[in-house]
């Protein structure tokens, strides 16, 4: 009944669910790359985010996975040229721990920032962040592992860290603080292509009145589906499924398309 | 041609300056300039805006004979200006983001809070949604009906007028999203973030 109910609805809403594809940067070079013929050269942040841009993309995503100090300005630089290319939504993290940093990302073209162990540490951080720049551009990372049915934990450094902070208690705050979307990652899901965890996504839009991005464990194109319709996300940002070649964002589409999900096409 | 973009220190104008360059290339002067002078000289002005209502009102009073300038610019004049977002928003007589703050004045109406309706729609409005053309307008050339742009706010403009609205968005209500008023323009969404379409609406611009 409850999932009836949410495909009526999902046919009403104008506004679209939106498709993220999210490219890993290593020392300025795509981890996980795209494996399309069509590529000049596959470890190019640019040109994949042309292409999924082209693709029909409705943002993009980068997540700078060196995160150190030193290379801040190979980010910043692959921002600068991205922004020039694609004129679709731009979310970059890893390593945001800064008002600094998010000046020097928004100067270079990004338009939203995505916190994650920053947050975690000092939650006044979202808060002067979103009154400095607004909440449309600061998303807040959480990343969730499942600790007890029903209950899950903040875990920060990449899923390393355990912090003994409840997620659904920390969304809310998170949502208090400022933030304007919360991209929310399965530790338990996030590489093994079985699903998004739809309960922890659930409880966190169940509980919170921001726009959820619901990441970690998309295998297929039914894994978007139940992200959407059953958990109630608002976005679902994939990396894997697009990155291999197995499926274009446009086949993502046409596929929530014929499921009855409203998504830009 | 000059075509100036405002930079009045409020909020983050890269994407804006990135697509009007893309659509100008080498075809109109784009200026990117607080300085009054360069806005006088300007044959159109682009006037974006992010963060809160109280913040871009108080950012362009910072600037001196910055209001005055975009005024004499605006409805002395009557030269051809386009506020995006909160820029558009600002058109208006009053805002009620964080406190009640008074606007430009050149639409009247008001800025209020979307209605969610207790929770059942999220807030921020982020993503995608269709516009509903109400009416013809060169900034619309070849911009089919139900057209995808890309939004982000909490708060919308509602003319006193109904016949300045250009188009509409459904987002619990009909959200006014985008108006014209003799020369001035406004949309509430981002043309800078929505793909080609929204690069055609800032060469229609451009173009005008």
């Amino acid at each position: 009944m409850v999932i009836l109910n949410l495909m009526i609805w999902q046919r009403r809403l104008m506004l679209k669910n939106r498709i993220i594809p999210c490219l890993d940067v290593k020392n300025g070079r795509v981890v996980k790359g795209i494996n399309f013929v069509e590529l000049k050269d596959a470890g190019d942040p640019v040109e994949q985010a042309k292409i999924y841009s082209d693709g029909g993309a409705d943002e993009i995503c980068f997540l700078d996975i060196t995160a150190s100090n030193e290379n801040r300005d190979t980010i910043i630089d692959i921002v600068r040229k991205t922004a020039k290319e694609c004129f679709v939504p731009l979310t970059v993290g890893g390593g945001v721990r800064s008002i600094q940093n998010i000046t020097d990302l928004l100067l270079a073209g990004a338009d939203k920032v995505s916190i994650n162990t920053a947050a975690v540490k000092n939650i006044d951080f979202v808060k002067e962040a979103s009154r400095k720049f607004g909440s449309q551009c600061i998303v807040v990372a959480i990343d969730a592992k499942k600790v007890l049915e029903n209950k899950w934990e903040v875990f920060t450094h990449g899923g390393r860290n355990k912090t003994g902070i409840n997620a659904v208690e920390f969304a809310k705050q998170v949502e208090t603080n400022g933030a304007g979307e919360i991209l929310l990652t399965s530790m338990d899901k996030d590489g093994t292509r079985s699903g998004y965890d739809v309960d922890l996504i659930k409880a966190i839009t169940d509980n919170t009145n921001i726009p959820v991005i619901a990441s970690g464990g998309v295998g297929t194109l039914d894994h978007l589906y139940d992200g959407i319709v059953k958990g109630g996300a608002s976005a679902v940002l994939a990396a894997s499924i697009f990155h291999y070649g197995e499926y274009k964002i446009k086949d993502a589409k046409e596929y929530l398309n014929s499921k009855n999900v409203s998504v830009r096409l | 041609m000059k075509v100036t973009i405002v930079d009045y220190q409020s909020g983050n104008i890269s994407s804006v300056i990135n697509s009007f360059t893309e659509v100008a290339k080498g075809k109109v002067n784009l200026e990117v300039t607080s300085n009054v002078n360069k806005i006088k000289s300007s044959d159109k002005i682009v006037l974006p805006g992010q963060g809160s209502f109280k913040s871009c009102v108080d950012s362009l009073n910072n600037i001196n004979g910055l209001i005055d300038t975009l005024k004499e610019f605006a409805i002395t004049k009557k030269k051809p200006l386009l506020g995006i977002c909160v820029g558009l928003q600002m058109f208006a007589d009053v805002g009620y983001e964080e406190v009640e703050t008074e606007g430009l004045g050149w639409i009247s109406g008001k800025v209020t809070k979307i209605d969610n309706q207790n929770g059942k729609f999220k807030l921020p409005h982020i993503g995608w949604n269709e516009i509903e053309i109400q009416k013809e307008s060169k900034i619309f050339k070849d911009i089919k009906n139900k057209s995808h742009m890309y939004f982000v706010h909490s708060y919308e403009f509602v003319p006193d007028d109904r016949s300045v609205i250009l188009a509409t968005t459904d987002y619990s209500t009909k959200i006014v999203c985008s108006v014209e008023k003799e020369n001035l323009f406004g949309t509430q969404f981002h043309p800078e973030k929505s793909d080609k379409t929204g690069l055609k609406i800032i060469e229609n611009f451009i173009k005008l």
